[in-house]
């Protein structure tokens, strides 16, 4: 009882974790291995060769996906060829085009959000334009982007910018236009400079509503790299999933599943641990 | 006629109303003081005292007229002319002596760190800060939070410094410690102070002038309550003095009629009053006259 919550709520996860093992194994049947599992003759010859031959199960238990994690885990970056590449590759593909993009939305969207936070008649300005931006799925981009890019994973790269983009945008200009009052005024009294202004006063001010922002867009950006690289292909990890779902190879899309969740946690903590640095308190 | 250290001269500030049209705050405002003078301004919320100080500190600018310090146009904020917030302003992601030392090093460009920080330091010693430095703001009560905001205003060796009811958020027994260490800090340094308070005793505790203020739209400088009370007060003695009543209900008075009534009372036949020259007035003194016509 004297444990503390956080032990007790990991214990907990445990618990949860080893049910959904359990129910996922049961209902899959046998599972690991799958040697007796009888194929409906039907449905064998539907899918051809890959349940006939495989004996493997349609859909894979808990044991066959631990199997493949660890088969990818332990050669993570090795490569036999365009389609054959290592889990930690593609993933290392896709993880570097969402830091270009969302690197480029950054040097653009904190300039220009402050620019707009601090001008009312540029805000009004632009808001039309930014409202009607904004709502467009990043992938409605990639027809256009292919076309004028000429390039798959350009266009890709011009995908994440553009959807990490607003989430930036608005809140750059939001934290900038609300800085508080007292605070310019301040600045104003002290004969603070328009730059060293920015720099000193409304930057460290709007930077937790900032570094929020990024956080929204740097998740935007993981959800969306995955349904790019299923459309342009090549390399990636959304090419990754698409390409195993073409072999019918439902573990190694579980494997990737598990490991864009991981990843895409992981980018959201490392911005959370950011916005916590520079949130203060009033 | 030499002019005063501060001279206010015939300012008015108008906003636009919602209705069309322009509502005046206040217009041919007219008042002036002396250096080293401490000027406590009172009056009803809405008669633009806070309007009065921001023009004053150069953060709002007047529709009509100007104020001369020094001989020179108010144009713009200047770090001759210090604040005290009433919500007292600092910047929380900064500790205590980061937030002195921004004034500091915004006085003196050139200066190296070094001498910035011992600078601020000394500042924060003076409101008895010392062992706090690093503190941030939200880590301060509320009496050691204005008083690091009061070490700003006097780190930067201002000329003038201009307070807006700095102690209205406080409690009594931290409001009364304050009132005491700003005064003495202010008679020392020979600040000349513009307050604005709500707080009658602590006018008649602080200021060498009162300004009493009559209610908005159209306020107007009623009267200048000279305070007959000695320069040397201290506050276990001040509620003795034989004219500290007679200030106080006058100024009470004034707060709860005359203020509302001051238009009636100056269509009184003989009643004389004047934009330019407000009249200062001494209640309790010997020859005092109580003002003309009492309001009903």
């Amino acid at each position: 009882m004297t444990r503390s919550i956080g032990a007790r709520a990991f214990v907990l996860s445990l618990v949860i974790l080893a049910i959904f093992l359990a129910a996922w194994h049961v209902a899959v049947g046998s599972g690991g291995g799958g040697g007796g599992q009888v194929v409906d003759p039907e449905y064998a010859k539907l899918v051809g060769a890959a349940a006939a031959t495989g004996g493997q199960t349609p859909m894979p238990g808990p044991i066959d996906v631990g199997k493949a994690i660890w088969k990818h885990l332990s050669d993570p970056f090795y490569v036999r060829g365009t389609n054959d590449m290592g889990i930690g590759i593609q993933l290392a593909y896709s993880l570097v085009r969402v830091l270009i993009g969302f690197g480029i939305a950054v040097a653009v969207a904190v300039p220009l959000g402050f620019l707009i936070g601090m001008s009312p008649l540029i805000y009004r300005a632009l808001d039309p334009f930014i409202q009607v931006m904004k709502p467009i799925s990043p992938l409605a981009w990639m027809p256009l982007a292919l076309y004028t890019i000429k390039d798959s994973s350009l266009s890709s790269i011009f995908v994440i910018f553009i959807c990490s983009l607003w989430p930036m945008l608005i809140n750059t200009a939001f934290g900038v236009a609300s800085v508080r009052k007292d605070w310019l005024n301040v600045a104003r009294t002290l004969e603070v400079g328009p730059v060293r202004k920015a720099f000193t006063v409304i930057l460290p001010a709007a930077a937790p509503t900032i570094l929020t922002g990024m956080r929204i867009s740097v998740g935007i950006a993981w959800l969306v790299i995955v349904a790019a690289e299923m459309l342009v292909g090549g390399t990636g990890i959304g090419y990754f999933v698409w390409n195993q779902w073409n072999n019918l190879s439902l573990t190694d899309i579980i494997t990737a599943i598990l490991l864009i969740g991981l990843v895409g946690m992981v980018l959201d903590q490392i911005l959370a641990r950011l916005t916590r640095l520079v949130t203060y308190p009033e | 006629m030499a002019r005063s250290y501060i001279s206010i001269e015939g300012i008015a500030r108008r906003f636009p109303a919602p209705e069309g049209g322009r509502t005046t705050i206040f217009e041919d405002l007219w008042f002036a003081m002396e250096r080293g003078e401490f000027v406590c301004v009172i009056g009803h919320s809405g008669c633009g005292k806070t309007t009065v100080l921001n023009i004053l500190a150069g953060l709002d600018e007047t529709s009509e007229g100007a104020v001369i310090i020094d001989g020179k146009a108010i144009e713009g904020p200047s770090l001759d002319r210090a604040v005290i917030f009433q919500s007292h302003g600092l910047l929380p992601w900064r500790t205590v002596l980061g937030n002195v030392s921004y004034a500091v090093s915004s006085k003196w460009r050139d200066w190296p760190k070094a001498r910035v920080e011992e600078h601020a330091r000394k500042a924060i010693a003076t409101v008895g800060l010392t062992g706090a430095e690093m503190k941030k703001p939200a880590q301060l009560s509320g009496g050691m939070k204005q008083r690091v905001g009061i070490a700003r205003a006097l780190s930067i060796e201002p000329k003038i410094m201009l307070m807006d009811e700095p102690f209205s958020a406080l409690d009594a027994l931290t409001r009364g410690t304050l009132q005491d260490e700003v005064r003495g800090i202010c008679r020392n340094t020979g600040q000349t102070v513009f307050m604005i308070t709500h707080d009658v005793d602590e006018a008649i505790y602080l200021a060498d002038k009162i300004v009493l203020m009559t209610n908005g739209p159209d306020a107007r400088i009623a009267e200048i309550v000279a305070n007959p009370l000695p320069a040397d007060r201290s506050r276990n003695e001040v509620h003795k003095h034989p004219a500290y009543y007679p200030v106080r209900n006058h100024i009470i008075d004034f707060l709860v009629a005359r203020s509302r009534s001051f238009t009636e009372e100056l269509a009184q036949p003989g009643r004389v009053w004047n934009r330019r020259a407000p009249p200062i007035v001494t209640p309790g003194a010997p020859d005092a006259a109580p003002p003309l016509v009492r309001a009903v």
